[in-house]
């Protein structure tokens, strides 16, 4: 009985994007060549390469501090919050309006299901932009006073690429600041079509500058001395280098790093919704997510029979071509991030957990990695305690809450942490004791634009979101 | 969980446990309040994302032709003629009379009164008479009037009979008396096949629908279906994906498969796919068949066959080019 019901496949038209041979820099409202060697951008899906990118040196990075030094002085800082508010308000629109074509973009450059490029990183980036373009002209009401540092310099990873431009440029511009950022080099290609919007925008020359490279030039950046603050996102140990390099400046910094989330899940938890947060938590953009829930912990009076619903969930999530509308999970961004997730998974299997991933087909080019998950896990494995950034679950169990707790907070990370359970005042006692920036409560990977998001321990400081994020980039936030 | 006999969602459990489980209001209730809770935030979701599934060419064509042979295709009014009935029944053999390919709906659904009238047009077809029964659609009468009203609809020839569901006693909480309803009601069915209504639009709560749900199954229910029609909201995709979650389970848990019919407010083949969709990847492809899914649908057909039209010939025609109903 029943049918096969396959989906035909059901591609994105790329026929929207207009990708360049090659990309320059952008300073001062321009385009220029770089004085690095150029490097390539490739599709993760296919391993095509994309376009030719240059690579910003040190010289480049200059010019970029210097055009927005000069923006700053100028114009953006006299600039009224309410006329630096139509600026963000026109950007925000026009994301809305290139929505399909940067959606398109961001799956080919990074790997991701244009589902969840179209559906969930771009219109979380014209939010962000909508709101802090709401604050410019009400700082005084901010808590933080309205005066703005200078120029930001802002390195951001390939994860989010163009959402997380968003969280560092709209707070950034509302404040009064300009921006020197640096997109990683993986996936450069939304930030330099975000170059282009800005034009678009008539937005004043050197407020946004963009600047392409690898970690020689984030280096540059961060050590620049006409910049006033550093923002980043990326690896602990990236995060570390840059707060031992300011170290003994005036440069302001906030460090949005690493995770390894606790998905709690409590045996009065409502359970399919539980099943699709667990799932929604790792799976969600290949895992390539710093507050991914990458550890679940399941009461074990429900574990069996919560891992067996788990694992037919598993079996039905779509893996292939990012540019089908019905894929779950796409391309892993790189061939060294494939090599990390390979290479930690293996160290899980040596060291006795048990690994599980439903039966898929992976296609012959490109990085790809199955939905995996781990049992039998113990709290001192790699797989429990170093952050893997890919669609990998480990899963442990737990008998109490404060057992729970213990385990949860057993990590040098502190990003974030879910809590499942149908009682409120459990959900309220468990997130005053998680050590965590964000606690989702029946629910997980939940963004919003007046939400602040940050973390404890080493998973960095600051708040990025809500009224929180403009202490980063307002003197009286310090 | 408060001591559920059986655990709904471990699928090793045995359903021996499930006599025991209605054996007294008290039994039953914890039970049914036993199951796990069910977020509506997050249940929402779940079902929006099912429907951003995007299904085109062949999919699609196959999803049109299961569809229509999914239709129960529909009319309760009080205006409803033999005529009509007969007009319904010469539909639902042949829905598009300009092409013989065109699978059959599954049955028709009457008021009890003109079951005869249907039966005699359908005959030897395989289309199968349904018949709204139980005081349909309030539900609000004696049980003797609602076992005759049963009674006589299967006497007149019902293969399946529609019944409702005492909502005033599920909301009071007095669930073992909804729970002897449907099992007289199965009896008074004899050979015909029964599915209970829920009216998932008056019980308004997931955590309600839920365990109806599993109050109907139990029961003996061979369908659950979402709504009279007659009520707003009728069927939505949420509540329809947490009956299939809930047939799932109970498969798994007994060993028995029951089906699930959503009804009214389906009036599109976009709208019929997202269902599909949702059998597919939550209840599992062994219910995507007639016997174990169902559209309770009057205009819906028309959309059907029109996107069916367009598949094979590559453009629109119009309301012309259907049967008006």
């Amino acid at each position: 009985m029943g049918i096969d019901f396959d989906y035909a496949p059901a591609p994105e038209s790329t026929g929207i994007v207009d990708i360049r041979q090659s990309y320059g820099l952008f300073v001062d409202g321009r385009f220029r060549d770089g004085h690095g060697t150029p490097f390539k951008t490739v599709n993760p899906a296919t391993e095509e390469v994309l376009a030719e990118v240059a690579e910003a040196d040190a010289s480049d990075v200059d010019a970029a501090v210097r055009a927005a030094r000069s923006a700053y002085e100028k114009v953006w800082s006299r600039m009224p919050g309410a006329e630096r508010a139509k600026y963000l308000f026109r950007i925000a629109r026009i994301i809305q309006e290139r929505g399909r074509e940067l959606a398109v973009l961001e799956s080919i450059d990074n790997g991701k299901p244009i589902r969840e490029a179209r559906d969930v990183d771009v219109p979380t980036v014209a939010a962000h932009f909508f709101y802090y373009a709401g604050w410019a002209d009400k700082l005084k009401h901010s808590g933080y006073g309205e005066t703005p540092l200078g120029v930001a310099g802002q390195v951001i990873p390939w994860n989010f690429p163009l959402l997380m431009l968003a969280w560092k440029v709209a707070p950034a511009l509302a404040c009064g600041n300009t921006v020197v950022l640096k997109p990683a080099e993986t996936t450069p290609l939304t930030a330099l079509l975000f170059a282009e919007i800005c034009q678009q925008a008539d937005l004043p020359p050197g407020v946004v500058n963009i600047v392409t490279g690898a970690g020689a030039t984030g280096q540059a950046i961060v050590d620049h001395q006409g910049v006033d603050k550093i923002a980043f996102t990326g690896s602990t140990g990236v995060g570390k280098a840059i707060a031992r390099s300011v170290a003994g400046t005036d440069k302001r910094v906030t460090l949005e790093l690493g995770g390894k989330a606790a998905n709690i899940v409590f045996d009065d938890a409502p359970v399919d919704q539980a099943v699709e947060g667990v799932v929604t938590g790792i799976f969600f953009n290949q895992g390539h997510v710093c507050c991914a829930g990458s550890r679940l912990l399941v009461q074990e009076s429900i574990a069996d029979e919560f891992l067996d619903r788990l694992k037919r969930r598993m079996a039905t999530l779509r893996v292939g071509d990012p540019l089908d509308k019905n894929t779950d999970v796409g391309a892993i961004n790189s061939a060294a991030q494939l090599a990390r997730i390979t290479e930690l998974t293996e160290a899980g299997e040596a060291e006795g957990a048990g690994r599980w991933s439903p039966e898929c087909e992976l296609p012959s080019r490109g990085f790809w990695f199955p939905p995996t998950l781990f049992t039998e896990v113990s709290t001192a494995h790699r797989i429990a305690r170093e952050e893997i950034f890919g669609p990998v679950l480990s899963v442990l169990t737990f008998r109490t809450p404060d057992e729970a707790v213990a385990k949860a907070n057993n990590t040098p990370y502190g990003l974030s942490a879910g809590v499942w359970t149908e009682k409120g005042s459990r959900i309220l006692a468990m997130a005053g004791q998680l050590r965590a920036g964000v606690v989702w409560a029946n629910t997980f990977n939940k963004f919003d634009p007046t939400s602040p998001f940050g973390g404890y321990k080493e998973s960095g400081f600051g708040r990025e979101g809500g009224r929180h994020g403009l202490a980063a980039y307002l003197e009286g936030g310090r | 969980m408060t001591a559920p006999t059986i655990d709904p969602a471990a699928g090793t459990a045995a359903g021996a446990d499930l006599d025991g489980v209605t054996r007294d209001e008290a039994s039953l209730r914890r039970f049914l309040h036993g199951l796990p809770g069910v977020d509506q935030v997050g249940a929402d979701a779940r079902a929006a994302t099912l429907s951003t599934r995007s299904i085109k060419t062949t999919a699609k064509a196959q999803a049109i032709d299961l569809a229509i042979g999914m239709v129960d295709l529909t009319t309760l009014e009080g205006q409803d003629t033999p005529g009509k009935v007969r007009a319904l029944a010469s539909k639902a053999m042949r829905p598009d009379p300009s092409d013989p390919t065109c699978p059959a709906t599954a049955a028709v659904c009457v008021y009890p009164d003109l079951v005869g009238v249907a039966k005699q047009t359908l005959g030897a077809s395989g289309v199968h008479v349904a018949a709204v029964a139980t005081a349909f659609p309030s539900g609000r009468a004696s049980r003797e009037i609602k076992l005759a009203d049963t009674r006589d609809a299967v006497a007149a020839g019902a293969d399946e009979i529609d019944m409702v569901i005492d909502r005033g006693a599920f909301l009071s909480g007095r669930y073992l008396h909804v729970f002897e309803e449907i099992v007289a009601v199965k009896e008074a069915c004899g050979p015909a096949h029964l599915k209970v209504i829920l009216e998932t639009g008056e019980l308004v709560t997931y955590d309600a629908v839920r365990r109806a749900s599993w109050l109907a199954m139990m029961a003996g229910a061979h369908f659950i279906k979402t709504s009279t029609g007659k009520v707003q909201p009728a069927a939505t995709l949420p509540v329809t994906m947490l009956m299939l979650e809930a047939v799932r389970d109970f498969r798994a848990a007994t060993g028995t498969q029951v089906g699930v019919k959503p009804a009214g407010g389906i009036r599109t083949t976009k709208d019929a796919i997202k269902f599909l969709v949702t059998v597919n990847e939550v209840a599992g492809s062994d219910w995507l068949d007639p016997d174990w899914f169902r559209f309770g649908a009057s205009t819906l057909l028309n959309d059907l066959l029109l996107q069916r039209q367009k598949m094979q010939t590559g453009r629109y025609s119009g309301p012309d080019y259907v049967t008006v109903d």
